[in-house]
């Protein structure tokens, strides 16, 4: 009992044939972090610093769906969106609608401590960014080739398409996504790759922290909002633990995913573990989603109804693990 | 069981002395929503629509800070949110920064129904409304003299006013509690459950008085300001970064699964945690209660059930 935890994710639900240099690359990238967030826990940074310091590099790594490497808009653009919450106070920090602040988390960050909001977008969340000096690029930034070609594809096959981060042969195309069963929001597992990012992490002081960073859904509607700003949903941190969501964005709200595992342990006194399952097993329904989460006590769990999972979780008696299935 | 509603018009700072003219438009305004409720579920619409219907009617009213009358942003804008959830299916819609939609619920429910997404912000919202043919007007529609007030005093005192607050005198008492006046208006929600238990919420909003241009507050985050499940409906109001933080709606639901509950006790229990002055909320459950608690000085609020009770009351009531 008691020690520092923490936990990251790259996002819920991973195509089975998903190439092994990816399936490395991205084990690479999640070790990385777990390093960068262990060091910080070393040197007793807080567990709110943690998170920001672990999403942000996150964020400007181009593998996943944050920052650079987002997702596009069914325009063509990046509409990024994070969220960040302090358990102790239960402090947070949202915003939504970003196009050119580096690292999204940074300003939400920023959102919860330098204004008397919880939560900012658009036009507003960026003249604040502006305003506070934080670092901010062209749009062209964030845009990735693979995601270009990605759009393409998902209007196509004109339907909302999770990032899919599988390089395309020129061949491929709807027939492709007939190779599996498997779907998620409604498309093969193929066409879907979410790599949400996001991290949890409680220190030695038993304050948890989360945090979670996106482009959102490929080809989404400009403006569309997705889970991950949105305290409950995709992020949320109290006295007892922080928990950070990924997967179809519309399942995570309508389930107050984040919420619920906190809402379990408190008022149903279930442990983190058994919370984890339970809100998984049966909060879902029909939606595909997974969690990462660490209690006060120094546990961390993760949980998924998907085909796997990027993630990576270390404690501080030496356990650490990096997986996907 | 049998079917019930209610609605708020705002909970906050509403000082006891509120005069006459500005009460009794407000008095006359939930009298006419609780009416139109009412001949709605009597006539079997679903809360999904009595809900909606409501909603707009409270928008509409310009001494609701909701559609006509909403609060002005720090720019003297006009920025406004919604939101609505279907309690049996969970199906959610949320919409954000709206400045030239007459309704905005309307186009949440239409984000709910129309696109595969859950919540729309800003520019985006705003195409989706043309594209869907819903009323849009000049943003000036909204903007009512009292609230070029309000925001003028809230500049002047370099606060952020919640719902309800009164003007600020020269010195400011401490505490976020604010002085005396007027300016009373707020957050506006409706709930409603039927006969058969379909539970449906809906709560719209023009925010907080000198709010940041692109605030959003609690009314359009599900678990937040609004939430319905098979359980019971729930739309809040007061300060949003505390309803927020608190997942107020989601919360009163939670604590009636888990502890077991009924939903007065589990409404009273949630607004409890909230630090006073905060919050207030309007719930009902799948079995035709209501609840309406609040920490502020007041709410305007309305229920009505079909046993034939009903209540407008904007203070405490003495059968709390």
């Amino acid at each position: 009992m008691g020690g520092w935890a923490i936990a990251v994710h790259g996002g819920a639900g991973v195509d089975p044939n998903l190439p092994k240099e990816r399936q490395e690359e991205a084990k690479r990238l999640l070790a990385h972090c777990l390093d960068i967030g262990i060091s910080a826990l070393r040197s007793n940074l807080p567990a709110i610093d943690v998170v920001e310091l672990v999403v942000r590099e996150l964020e400007t790594d181009p593998l996943f769906n944050s920052g650079r490497g987002s997702a596009l808009t069914e325009n063509g653009t990046v509409e990024m969106e994070a969220s960040i919450m302090d358990g102790p106070k239960r402090r947070c920090g949202a915003v939504s609608g970003l196009t050119a602040v580096k690292n999204p988390v940074s300003l939400a960050r920023l959102v919860m401590d330098k204004s008397p909001h919880s939560y900012l977008a658009f036009s507003g969340a960026e003249e604040f960014a502006r305003k506070q000096g934080v670092e901010l690029v062209d749009n062209e930034y964030f845009v990735t080739e693979d995601n270009v070609g990605m759009l393409k594809l998902a209007k196509e096959a004109n339907s909302i398409l999770f990032d899919y981060r599988i390089p395309t042969i020129g061949t491929c195309g709807a027939g492709a996504a007939m190779d599996s069963p498997l779907q998620m929001n409604g498309l093969p597992i193929s066409f879907y790759a979410p790599e949400t990012v996001g991290c949890v992490v409680v220190d030695k002081e038993g304050r948890c922290a989360a945090a979670t960073s996106t482009g959102g859904l490929m080809n989404k509607m400009i403006g569309r909002i997705g889970d991950s700003p949105l305290i409950g949903a995709g992020t949320y941190a109290c006295d007892l633990c922080g928990v950070s969501c990924t997967g179809e964005g519309e399942a995570i709200i309508r389930s107050t995913l984040a919420r619920e595992v906190a809402a379990v342990m408190e008022y149903k006194g279930l442990n983190l573990h058994e919370a984890v399952d339970y809100v998984i097993k049966n909060r879902l329904d029909e939606g595909k989603a997974g969690l990462i989460a660490v209690s006060k006590n120094g546990e961390v769990a993760c949980g998924f109804n998907t085909t796997g999972m990027f993630r990576g979780c270390a404690t501080e008696d030496g356990f650490m693990e990096v997986g996907i299935w | 069981m049998g079917w019930a509603i209610a609605l708020h018009g705002g909970a906050g700072d509403i000082p006891l002395s509120l005069p006459p003219e500005r009460r009794l438009p407000r008095e006359a305004g939930l009298r006419h929503c609780l009416d139109v409720g009412i001949t709605a579920l009597k006539a079997h619409k679903h809360p999904l629509d009595v809900v909606e219907l409501v909603a707009r009617e409270l928008e509409n009213h310009p001494h609701f800070n909701a559609g006509k009358g909403s609060v002005l942003t720090t720019a003297g804008t006009v920025e406004m949110e919604a939101c609505i959830m279907d309690g049996k299916t969970k199906k959610c819609g949320a919409v954000s920064g709206l400045s030239t939609v007459v309704n905005a619920i309307s186009l949440a429910r239409l984000v709910m129904e129309k696109t595969p997404h859950i919540y729309l912000g800003f520019d985006g919202a705003e195409a989706f409304a043309r594209e869907q043919g819903l009323e849009t007007v000049d943003p000036s529609y909204f903007i009512t003299p009292e609230n070029i007030e309000r925001l003028k005093q809230a500049q002047e005192a370099d606060r952020v006013q919640i719902d309800y607050t009164q003007p600020v005198q020269k010195e400011v008492k401490n505490g976020a509690a604010v002085a005396n006046g007027d300016s009373q208006i707020g957050t506006v929600g409706c709930v409603a459950v039927d006969v058969e238990g379909n539970l449906a919420s809906a709560t719209s909003t023009g925010g907080l008085v000198n709010k940041m241009v692109g605030r959003i507050g609690d009314t359009p985050i599900i678990g937040a300001g609004t939430y319905a499940n098979h359980l019971c409906a729930v739309s809040a109001t007061g300060r949003g970064e505390a309803i927020i933080r608190g997942t107020i709606a989601r919360d009163v639901a939670a604590v009636i699964e888990f502890k077991g509950l009924s939903l007065v006790e589990a409404a009273a229990y949630v607004v409890d945690q909230v630090p006073p002055g905060n919050a207030g909320l309007v719930a009902v459950s799948s079995t035709g209660e209501v609840a309406m608690p609040f920490n502020t000085t007041g709410m305007f609020r309305a229920c009505a059930t079909e046993d034939g009770y009903s209540e407008i009351a904007i203070w405490d009531s003495p059968s709390k």
